[in-house]
């Protein structure tokens, strides 16, 4: 599809940006098969439909397969350490609210080792666009159980079954007060490139949960969803101001409120007064959460699509007025450097 | 009554009561009044961890002690001539540092059975003989402030129960002389929204000087006149931490690059924090981060943006920001990280003084990992420290680790206010846009070294920047053995070539001919050198010498290292920078150390100094 639009290049002269321009001339090192192809194939074929020039947007990594994404992009990046692209990305953002941020990471940089920085930047709502490569195993490492590993689960690092009970990333971002909470496949394409490009476009900090297949590792983990004989009755595809629906034609099924408060899963033949109507925008996080938590492992009926995207003031938004952007003058120093009580000496 | 009017040379107090009974504030008021009169003076205070210990007992005691003097000095004295004790906790823990023939000016109203009880005291120290050997005035400081506001509009007994440190204030005032307008607009300016606090507070000042002057009890005055031995210029009073913060702020305005400090709350590095968030209107932005990582992380995303990026901290939580430091090193992007060092390992003494971290910022990082440090040696110095590690960091791409200590940042001093011009200009010179059928070199090097920085906005530089070794020039990804090698090289010697540029270390050998030299860095600076006017005034020959560039070291430290017979160096640690002279320069050198939490003493180090010229030379084989 490669949009394009047109924007200086810095020569003076018109420049359609195109894909192309999104890419590096650095060779893809991912492993063949590997869900993030397909990510970065999305993430380049959206960049010239956002707008924004190339030296004005930025990727921050953090480590793990995912932290390669920042050398395959040709805009401005840094692949930085182990969990800690979100705070990078922070200051960045604090400091250059000219530019597009982007932090890619996967599940154990951003759940694990840096999970205090990951909720830190979402109730800040910090302007950063976190795009959270979900595969539910350390691929980098070579296959260690990660904090989204299901309980049970046989690894190098966990050879009697993982004890742990996983994150539910969702849920976590919106009990860490996020404004902008979504979960994609690397195998749409087409869905993928929508909510990248409403996350690209909300103010303040969005979360992309993206489920990733990992062909060494993992392979599999979420077939239930994307493969072409499961994936209908398994997706639950969140559209705003729309019914709650899924599943084929003829056994269509709804998320419906539950006697005890909760939801469940009823025919949607039939209920269709009961069926749930999804807003994005409602303040109250409750049904978001409630939603996240539907399905408990990707082999059931999981939502997908946004879950949250309401409106709060950004980080870094100014409290007074030029805090940060430009630095004081001399006037202004000289008289900081006398302030309070002075005497001289002749 | 006529009071006798005495001059003394110098004068050294220790405020001390109770951590709620305002001493640090009496002592800090004291010192201005002291600095505005043109005294030189040194200020040492010292307070409990806990910030509401429980009254009355001895952990619960807060002190602040003053040197003030006509002439030069250099420390804030070993032994105060004059201690204040608002309770008998206060007399009890500050006693043992008295010498004998030393003032006490006690609150008699706090000693109090419970009070000598929570001290310790079975008996009084009022009634028996344990103070025969000073000069002891009993002040009932607590009813004389209470009596000087009665009658005052809406204060009530909490109010005149809180003032009575502004009695002793006044009376310390009167005692030694010391204007009394200062004192008064501060209060005036500090509680102008309570009226009733600020009643009390004045009268309570204001009642305290009275006593001073019709009291029986005080037959002298004391004046110390201004001091005429220092440089012409204009002076205020500075504490380490405000001097610290202002020469980030001069770094900043210098660079045309916003301030941006992210920290996380520590003792006592946190004042950093409180005195740049308030210089916003000097483009300053601070970031409370969520811990001490995220500040590193923060300030170094500042960076990579073009800005100034500052993170602060405390021996702790240099420990945390490790993994970052070597990110800013890896990637060389300028950054500076502020470690007002405490007493350690882990928690430690918080709020006690130690300079035991300067092995951590030489060496505390995984593989090799140089980088430039900057120590400051007095309170008023922090400014030009903070100044050059600014302008290391961002003429050099690396980030410097700026090392002051409690010490310093609470400690306050007379510091002459430099001249704009003082200061030079420091260009980041960003990478400039390119022709399209140029490339940009994100790594390529100039003749100091150093690599462009392009931050993200400039057209045709975009690149990418990481944590795995890069390859030469191009700075993307390399395995290659070799070429490791040579970043790895190419990285040491950025660093090392800053030398060039520095002062060499400065050796003050009056004569010329010493056999001892003693060389230290840091807060020592003060102690050190008055231990050093000691020993010449017995009529011996010592040289002395700092460093303030731990890294790189001075270009010619090994040949004064090699031109003297005997090296002493004292350190508030176990021995830090005496192994680096060693390892460095092969020269043997007799370390000095304390790790008590309190700086060093001009006397401890007279008689180390003396021992060391008066033991015999080894005649090595």
């Amino acid at each position: 599809m490669s949009a394009t639009l047109p924007l200086s290049n810095g020569n003076g002269a018109d420049h359609r940006l195109t894909k192309a321009d999104f890419q590096s001339d650095q060779e893809t090192r991912w492993c063949p098969g590997c869900g993030d192809y397909a990510i970065l194939n999305a993430v380049q074929t959206l960049m010239p439909d956002l707008g924004v020039p190339t030296e004005k947007t930025v990727f921050v990594t953090g480590i793990g397969c995912a932290g390669r994404f920042a050398y395959y992009m040709d805009t401005y990046g840094m692949h930085s350490i182990h969990g800690r692209a979100a705070t990078i990305a922070t200051g960045l953002a604090t400091t250059r609210e000219d530019l597009s941020i982007w932090v890619v990471s996967g599940d154990g940089d951003a759940l694990s080792i840096g999970g205090n920085h990951l909720i830190h930047a979402l109730r800040r709502n910090v302007p950063v666009k976190i795009l959270l490569f979900n595969n539910q195993i350390y691929g980098l490492t070579k296959g260690q159980a990660s904090p989204t590993s299901e309980r049970g689960k046989i690894t190098k690092s966990t050879p009697f079954g993982s004890l742990d009970k996983p994150f539910n990333p969702i849920a976590l971002a919106l009990g860490a007060e996020a404004t902008f909470v979504a979960r994609t496949l690397d195998r749409d394409r087409r869905h993928m490139t929508e909510v990248l490009r409403q996350a690209a476009e909300h103010r303040g900090a969005s979360l992309v949960e993206i489920y990733q297949n990992c062909p060494v590792f993992n392979d599999g983990a979420f077939f239930n969803l994307t493969e072409k004989d499961t994936k209908v009755a398994a997706q639950i595809r969140l559209e705003h101001g729309q019914p709650i629906v899924f599943g084929p034609e003829e056994a269509r099924r709804g998320v419906a409120r539950a006697q005890d408060g909760g939801l469940e899963l009823v025919d949607a033949v039939g209920n269709e007064q009961r069926l749930l109507v999804h807003d994005q925008h409602r303040d109250d996080p409750s049904l978001a959460f409630a939603l996240a938590r539907l399905a408990d492992r990707p082999t059931e009926p999981t939502p997908i699509g946004i879950f949250r995207q309401v409106q709060r003031p950004v980080h870094g938004a100014a409290a007074s007025e030029n805090p940060g952007r430009a630095a004081g003058d001399l006037t202004a120093l000289d008289g900081l450097l006398h302030a309070g009580d002075t005497w001289t000496v002749a | 009554m006529n009071k006798t009017v005495e001059e003394r040379e110098r004068v050294v107090v220790r405020f001390a009561g109770d951590s709620g009974d305002g001493m640090q504030l009496a002592g800090g008021r004291f010192t201005d009044a002291t600095a505005v009169l043109g005294n030189d003076l040194a200020t040492l205070p010292d307070f409990p961890a806990e910030i509401r210990a429980p009254a009355g007992t001895i952990p619960g005691v807060s002190a602040f002690q003053i040197h003030f003097a006509s002439r030069d000095i250099l420390t804030p004295g070993d032994a105060p001539n004059v201690l204040v004790a608002m309770n008998p906790a206060a007399l009890k823990a500050n006693l043992p540092a008295l010498p004998r023939g030393a003032t006490i000016i006690v609150n008699e109203d706090a000693f109090t059975r419970r009070n000598l009880e929570k001290a310790g005291y079975p008996v009084s120290p009022l009634e028996d003989d344990t103070l025969a050997e000073f000069t002891v005035h009993r002040v009932p400081m607590t009813t004389l402030t209470a009596r000087a506001s009665e009658g005052l509009e809406g204060v009530g007994t909490r109010d005149a129960g809180r003032a009575k440190n502004l009695f002793a204030l006044g009376l310390l005032s009167w005692l030694y002389d010391r204007p009394t307008d200062v004192t008064e607009r501060w209060i005036e300016g500090k509680f102008a929204s309570k009226p009733a606090a600020k009643a009390a507070n004045l009268a309570a000042f204001r009642a305290g000087w009275s006593f001073g002057e019709t009291t029986e009890l005080l037959d002298v005055q004391y004046k110390i006149l201004p001091a005429t031995d220092v440089e012409p210029g204009t002076y205020r009073q500075v504490n380490g931490t405000t001097a610290t913060a202002l020469g980030l702020l001069a770094g900043s305005v210098r660079s045309g690059l916003p301030l941006l400090l992210a920290s996380y709350p520590i003792t006592p590095a946190s004042e950093l924090l409180h005195e740049l968030s308030k210089h916003e209107r000097l483009g300053v932005r601070t970031v409370q981060a969520e811990d001490e990582i995220a500040a590193a992380g923060v300030a170094l995303g500042a960076a990579f943006g073009g800005h100034l990026g500052i993170t602060s901290t405390s021996g702790p939580g240099m420990d945390l920001k490790a993994e970052t430091i070597g990110l800013a090193l890896m990637l060389e992007l300028p950054m500076v990280i502020v470690d007002v060092q405490r007493a350690g390992p882990s928690t430690g003494l918080p709020t006690k003084t130690e300079q035991s971290d300067l092995l951590m910022a030489m060496y505390g990082r995984h593989g090799d990992a140089p980088l430039p440090i900057v120590a400051a040696q007095t309170p008023g110095d922090c400014f030009r420290s903070a100044f050059e590690a600014v302008q290391i960091a961002i003429e050099r791409r690396t980030p410097v680790i700026l090392l002051t200590d409690g010490f310093l940042a609470n400690s306050s001093e007379p510091w002459r206010i430099p001249e704009l011009s003082e200061l030079p200009e420091i260009d980041p010179a960003f990478a400039k846009e390119i022709g399209a059928e140029e490339r940009f070199l994100p790594y390529a090097r100039d003749e100091r070294g150093v690599r462009p920085w392009a931050p993200p906005g400039t057209p045709g530089l975009e690149h990418r920047i990481g944590g795995i070794e890069k390859q030469d020039g191009t700075g993307n990804i390399s395995y290659d053995p070799a070429n490791h090698q040579t970043m790895t090289r190419l990285r040491a010697e950025k660093v090392a070539k800053i030398a060039d540029e520095l002062p060499p270390l400065a050796v003050d050998d009056p004569d010329g001919d010493a056999d001892v030299l003693v060389i230290g860095w840091g807060s020592t600076y003060g102690s050190i050198r008055a231990g050093v006017r000691r020993v010449r005034d017995r009529g011996l020959r010592v040289a002395q010498a700092h460093v303030r560039h731990i890294s790189p070291l001075p270009s010619n430290i090994g040949e004064v290292l090699r031109a003297y017979d005997k090296v002493l160096v004292p350190e508030m640690n176990t021995g830090q920078l005496v192994k680096l002279l060693r390892a460095e320069f092969l020269v043997d050198c007799t370390p000095y150390n304390k790790v008590t939490g309190q700086p060093l003493y001009a006397a401890e180090l007279e008689e180390a100094i003396v021992e060391l010229i008066e033991a015999p030379t080894e005649v090595t084989a």
